[in-house]
C-alpha cells in the first residue's frame, strides 16, 4: 500500500500560490468599501483630554469620525489563547477598542471612516487630539521603580504577572566547598514579525450579523474575542480567514478585527475596509518581549551544577495580550535543558510604554535560549572545557520525564543532533584551528541546542476537530478549524488524510479557507501545534470514515466488513487482494441508490491531553573583523528532530525560514526608542534590518526522525523550533573568535564596538 | 493640474485605455482596474518588493510608480507568464518544485525578478543571483529555495540555448 505521508509532495496552494490566483484578505474586498483609518496617539503614556474632528470633518468624502469617546466601556483581551471557563485563568482584558487612556506612542485613540483612502488620511492628519502627558517608561526596571506612573490600575509596580518555581533546597545546595560562580545578564530586543502582508480586515454586516474577513491565524478565537469587545452574542460574529501572507504569531491576537467590525456597526452594516500601513504593523500590531534574564550557575569543577537561578524581566509593553505567558514559558524550560536538583526561578512580566508584545515565532525560547545558551558557553569556558563537550555532558538526556506537561525524552536526541550538526559544520576540526587566533579578522564556531514544547496542554485546551465529507468519485473534501498560514499545514493534513482513509493524495481537496459558519471549531495556528494537534483528528475522522465506507461496501459487496479494506481508492478483499470496486463507484451509488442512499461523511473533535518535546541545535561559523567591528556569517546548520517528517521538502523549507529569522534576531533586527519620546524610529522595512538575501550563507537543514510515540503520526513541533537556537550559536561562535562574550543581541557594530573596546582588542590588534 | 488622465498601455500584451487618477500608484491601477491581484501590497514604499512588475523589460515597484507614467508603457505581471491552456512557465514550476513558495505574499514578485534575471540570458554566480535577488523581502523562506529556484531554471534555459 501506497502511503502519502513521508513523500516531499508538492504543496497543495503551490500552483495558486506561483499564478497570483491565490485570493488574500485585499484581494476579496470590493471596491465599494469605504476606509478606516486610526488615528494613533502621538505621547507614550498620558490621557486624551479632548478631540477636535471639526476641520477633519469638513474633508469631502469623510463619512464619520469615531473616537475614544464613543466607544462602548467593555475592556477585551485580544491574545490568541482557547478561552477559559475557569475566571481565573482569563486572558487580561485591559484595552478598549479606542483608548483614552494612551499607553504607547501609536495607540489606537480615534478612527475616520471614509469613502477613499485619500480623504481617510488627510482626515487622520487633521484630527486634533490634546493629551495630559505622563513620563514615558520604556524599561521594565523602570517601570517596577517605586513612584513610576501606574499604566492600569490593579497591577502595582506595573507588574502584569510574576510566577516562579523552587526546585531543591538552593541556598543550601550553594554551601558545597569548590564551588565556581557563573554569572550573568542577557539581553533581548524588542522585534516585529514583519510578515510581508500586513494586517487587514474588512467587515460587513449580513443578516443582522457582522461578517469579518481577515488575515488572521486563528478565527475561530477571533469570533469570540468580536463577541466580547461590542458585547454581542458570539454567534452574530462570523469570520473568514481567506489564505494569509505570513502571521509568526502576530496574528495570534485579535489586532483590529475588533474595531474595525464596530466601526461597521456604527456606519449602518456598510462594507469597512481597515488596512494596516506597514508602519502601523511595526507598532501598533504586536512585538516580540524584549526580556532581561539574569542567571546564576554554580558549577562544580567536573562541570556538573550544583545549583541555578534564573530571574526573567520580560518587557510587556502597554497592554496584556499574551502577557506572561511568554516569559513563563521561556522561564520554564530553564530547569528542564540542563537538569539540577536545586535551580530557582523567577519570571516578571511588566507594563511599559513600549507596543503591546504577544506572540512571536518561539513564544519566549529565542529569548529563553539566547540567554541560557550564552550563559552555558560561559560555564564552559570558566571551566576550560570546550562547549560542544560540556552540552554533550550535561544537557537533558534520554529518559528525562517533565513532572507537569509529563514529556519525556524517549530517545538520545540531544547527542543525536549534536552530532549530526557537528559533522557537518566540522565544527570540532574548525574548532581546533580557530583557538588562539591573533589578527584583525578572525574565525569562530558556536552551537546552542533548544527544548520546545509542542502545543498547549497541560496549560490550557488542546482539541482539533475535522469534517471529511465524500463526493461522487471518491474524493474527498477535508475541514479542519486549524489554519495554513504559509507553513504548509493544508498539504500535510492532505497527506495525513489521504493515508487515514486510504485514498491517493490527489483524491483530497482541503478547504483551505476556515469561515466559522461552515469550518468545524479549531483553535487556529499558534504553539506548532498544527501537525501534531491536527493529526488526531484526521486520523480519527479518517477512520470513521473509512468505517462508513466499508460498511457500505458490505451492503454492495456481500463481503463481510473484517475482510474488506479501502486502499488506493479501491475496495480490497483482503484474503485474497482483490478489487472488488472503486471508491468512486461506491459513493456514486450511495448518493443516487434507489434502496438505500447515504452521504457519506464525517466529523469528530479529538481532545488531546499530551504533549511532546522537539529539540535541535545551531551551529554557526563566523569570521569577525575587529577593526570594522563587523561580523559575516559564514555557515550554519540546524538540525531537528521533529519526530516524523510528514514532508520532508515542506520541513527543510521551514527551517530555512526560521533560521533566516534568528539570523536576523543575533545579528540586526530590533525596534529602537527615542527615549523621550517613545516613539518607535525604525517602524519600517528599510531601517528595522529584516535578513535579506545578501545576508544569509546557504542555510543547512538537517532532521533526526525518531518517531514521536504519543502522534499517531510520529510528528510534532516544527514551525517554531528553527528560530529558537540561531542567535545564541551566532553569538557563541563570535565568542570563540573573539573571547568576547556579548551578552545582548542584536550583535550590530554598535554593539560590537564598545565591547572590543572594553576587551582591549583594538589595542592588540594595532599592536 | 487635472485629478484624471487618460492612458494607453499594453498589459500581459493586451492594449488598454484606462483613466487614472494623477495620484494613483501603479499598484493601485493594476489592483483595482485590471484587478491583477498577483500585484502585492507589503509597504508601498518601495522596501519590500511584493508589488513588482516589469515595465518595458525592467523590474520596477509598482507601488512608487505612478499609474500615469505608465502611458505608452508595456507592462509584464505575473498572471501574464501563464501559457495559453494555462500551464505554468519554467520558472513557475520551479517554484513550486523547489518548495520555494510558503506563504505565497511575496512569490509573485519575486518571480518576476527571476524573470528578468532569465531574460537576460546570462549566468550568473550564486552572489550575483543573491544580489540580484535582494530587493524582495521574504520572512518565510529565508531565500534558500528561491535561490534553487531560479540557479535552476537559469541553468536548464541556458542548457536549451547551448545545445
Amino acid at each position: 500500500m501506497s502511503t502519502s505521508v513521508g513523500k516531499p509532495i508538492a504543496r497543495v496552494d503551490a500552483f495558486d500560490k506561483a499564478t497570483g490566483r491565490a485570493k488574500y484578505t485585499d484581494d476579496l474586498c470590493d471596491r465599494s468599501a469605504l476606509i478606516i483609518k486610526i488615528v494613533h496617539s502621538t505621547v507614550a503614556n498620558g490621557l486624551v483630554t479632548e478631540i477636535d474632528t471639526s476641520e477633519a470633518e469638513k474633508i469631502p468624502g469623510v463619512v464619520k469620525i469615531l473616537t475614544c469617546f464613543d466607544v462602548p466601556n467593555l475592556p477585551f483581551p485580544t491574545a490568541g489563547h482557547p478561552w477559559s471557563t475557569d475566571p481565573s485563568h482569563q486572558d487580561v482584558a485591559d484595552r478598549l477598542l479606542l483608548n483614552r487612556r494612551v499607553r504607547y506612542y501609536g495607540d489606537d485613540v480615534a478612527v475616520v471612516v471614509a469613502e477613499n483612502e485619500v480623504a481617510a488620511a488627510q482626515a487622520v492628519r487633521a484630527v486634533k487630539v490634546s493629551y495630559e502627558e505622563y513620563p514615558v517608561i520604556l524599561d521594565v526596571f523602570d517601570a517596577m521603580k517605586e513612584g513610576a506612573t501606574q499604566l492600569h490600575e490593579g497591577f502595582p509596580g506595573n507588574i502584569l504577572a510574576h510566577s516562579g518555581f523552587r526546585n531543591g533546597d538552593y541556598e543550601k545546595a550553594i554551601q558545597e566547598p569548590g564551588l565556581i560562580k557563573v554569572e550573568g545578564w542577557y539581553n533581548t530586543p524588542t522585534v516585529q514579525h514583519c510578515h510581508i502582508e500586513n494586517h487587514i480586515c474588512f467587515a460587513q454586516m449580513e443578516a443582522g450579523r457582522v461578517v469579518v474577513t481577515s488575515s488572521t491565524q486563528i478565527p475561530h478565537i477571533i469570533r469570540r474575542v468580536v463577541g466580547q469587545a461590542l458585547g454581542i452574542p458570539w454567534g452574530k460574529v462570523r469570520i473568514i480567514k481567506p489564505y494569509i501572507g505570513g502571521g509568526f504569531g502576530n496574528k495570534q491576537d485579535a489586532l483590529y478585527e475588533p474595531l474595525c467590525a464596530w466601526v461597521c456597526t456604527q456606519v449602518g452594516g456598510r462594507l469597512v475596509k481597515l488596512d494596516c500601513a506597514r508602519e502601523e504593523t511595526f507598532v501598533s500590531n504586536r512585538v516580540r518581549h524584549a526580556i532581561r534574564t539574569h542567571i546564576i550557575s554554580w558549577v562544580r569543577p567536573d562541570g556538573s551544577f550544583a545549583a541555578r537561578k534564573i530571574e526573567c524581566y520580560s518587557n510587556q509593553g502597554a497592554y496584556a495580550s499574551h502577557g506572561h505567558g511568554v516569559g513563563a514559558k521561556g522561564m520554564n524550560c530553564f530547569p528542564q535543558l540542563y537538569p539540577c536538583a536545586n535551580v530557582e526561578g523567577d519570571c516578571w512580566t511588566v507594563y511599559t510604554n513600549r507596543p503591546a508584545a504577544g506572540a512571536m515565532r518561539g513564544y519566549g525560547i529565542p529569548q529563553a535560549m539566547f540567554a541560557g545558551e550564552s550563559h552555558i558557553d560561559d560555564i564552559a569556558k570558566a571551566l576550560g572545557i570546550p562547549p560542544l563537550e560540556y552540552r554533550n555532558r550535561f544537557v537533558m538526556h534520554q529518559g528525562y520525564v517533565d513532572g507537569f506537561s509529563k514529556n519525556e525524552n524517549y530517545y538520545d536526541t540531544f547527542r543525536q543532533v549534536l552530532e549530526k550538526g557537528e559533522a557537518v559544520l566540522e565544527y570540532q576540526k574548525k574548532y581546533q584551528q580557530y583557538q588562539n587566533q591573533t589578527g584583525p579578522i578572525r574565525r569562530g564556531v558556536g552551537c546552542a541546542v533548544f527544548w520546545y514544547n509542542t502545543a498547549v496542554w497541560p496549560i490550557s485546551l488542546e482539541s482539533s476537530s475535522c469534517r471529511m465529507v465524500l463526493n461522487q468519485d471518491g474524493s474527498i473534501q477535508v475541514q479542519t478549524g486549524e489554519t495554513e498560514i504559509g507553513q504548509g499545514c493544508d498539504t500535510a493534513y492532505s497527506q495525513m488524510a489521504a493515508d487515514a482513509v486510504g485514498i491517493p493524495v490527489s483524491d483530497v481537496h482541503i478547504v483551505s479557507t476556515q469561515d466559522t459558519d461552515i469550518t468545524p471549531f479549531g483553535l487556529g495556528a499558534y504553539a506548532s501545534r498544527q501537525t501534531y494537534i491536527g493529526g488526531f483528528s484526521i486520523k480519527q475522522t479518517g477512520q470513521l470514515l473509512k468505517e462508513r465506507i466499508l460498511k457500505y461496501a458490505q451492503e454492495l459487496t456481500r463481503m463481510p466488513v473484517a475482510n474488506l479494506d479501502l486502499v488506493d481508492g479501491k475496495i480490497v478483499r483482503v484474503p485474497d487482494g482483490r478489487v472488488l470496486m472503486s471508491l468512486g463507484d461506491l459513493a456514486t451509488e450511495a448518493l443516487y441508490s434507489m434502496t438505500h442512499s447515504e452521504h457519506i461523511t464525517a466529523e469528530s473533535t479529538y481532545q488531546i491531553k499530551s504533549n511532546a518535546y522537539s529539540f535541535g541545535c545551531s551551529f554557526a561559523e563566523v569570521e569577525v573583523d575587529i577593526p570594522m567591528c563587523k561580523v559575516k556569517l559564514l555557515n550554519m546548520v540546524n538540525v531537528h528532530d521533529c519526530g516524523k517528517l510528514i514532508n520532508p521538502a515542506l520541513a527543510e523549507a521551514q527551517v530555512h525560514g526560521g533560521m533566516s529569522m534568528a539570523i536576523g534576531y543575533g545579528l540586526s533586527e530590533e525596534l529602537k526608542f527615542d527615549p523621550k519620546t517613545g516613539k518607535v524610529l525604525n517602524n519600517n522595512l528599510l531601517d528595522y534590518k529584516l535578513s535579506t538575501f545578501m545576508d544569509h550563507p546557504t542555510l543547512e537543514a538537517r532532521f533526526v526522525e525518531n518517531p514521536e510515540p504519543t502522534s499517531p503520526y510520529g510528528t510534532k513541533a516544527l514551525g517554531e523550533p528553527p528560530a529558537c537556537s540561531g542567535a545564541p550559536a551566532i553569538r557563541n561562535a563570535i565568542f570563540q573568535a573573539t573571547g568576547v562574550a556579548i551578552d545582548q543581541c542584536p550583535i550590530t557594530p554598535h554593539v560590537l564596538f564598545a565591547a572590543f573596546q572594553e576587551a582591549g582588542l583594538f589595542e592588540e590588534v594595532c599592536k | 493640474m487635472a485629478q484624471f488622465k487618460e492612458i494607453h498601455c499594453t498589459i500581459n500584451g493586451k492594449s488598454v485605455t484606462t483613466v487614472v487618477d494623477v495620484r494613483a500608484s501603479l499598484t493601485d491601477m493594476l489592483r483595482n482596474d485590471f484587478r491583477l491581484t498577483s500585484v502585492k501590497k507589503g509597504c508601498e514604499v518601495g522596501e519590500c518588493g511584493a508589488c513588482n512588475v516589469i515595465i518595458d523589460g525592467e523590474c520596477f515597484n509598482s507601488c512608487l510608480y505612478l499609474a500615469a507614467w505608465a502611458d505608452g508603457k508595456e507592462i509584464r505581471t505575473l498572471e501574464g507568464l501563464l501559457g495559453p491552456n494555462g500551464e505554468l512557465s519554467d520558472i513557475q514550476q520551479a517554484f513550486v518544485d523547489e518548495a520555494a513558495i510558503q506563504c505565497g505574499f511575496c512569490t509573485p514578485g519575486f518571480i518576476m525578478t527571476a524573470v528578468e534575471i532569465l531574460e537576460s540570458g546570462k549566468r550568473y554566480s550564486d552572489e550575483e543571483l543573491r544580489k540580484l535577488l535582494s530587493g524582495h523581502l521574504c520572512r518565510c523562506t529565508g531565500y534558500e529555495n528561491i535561490l534553487r529556484a531560479v540557479r535552476k531554471t537559469m541553468e536548464k534555459r541556458l542548457a536549451a540555448r547551448e545545445n
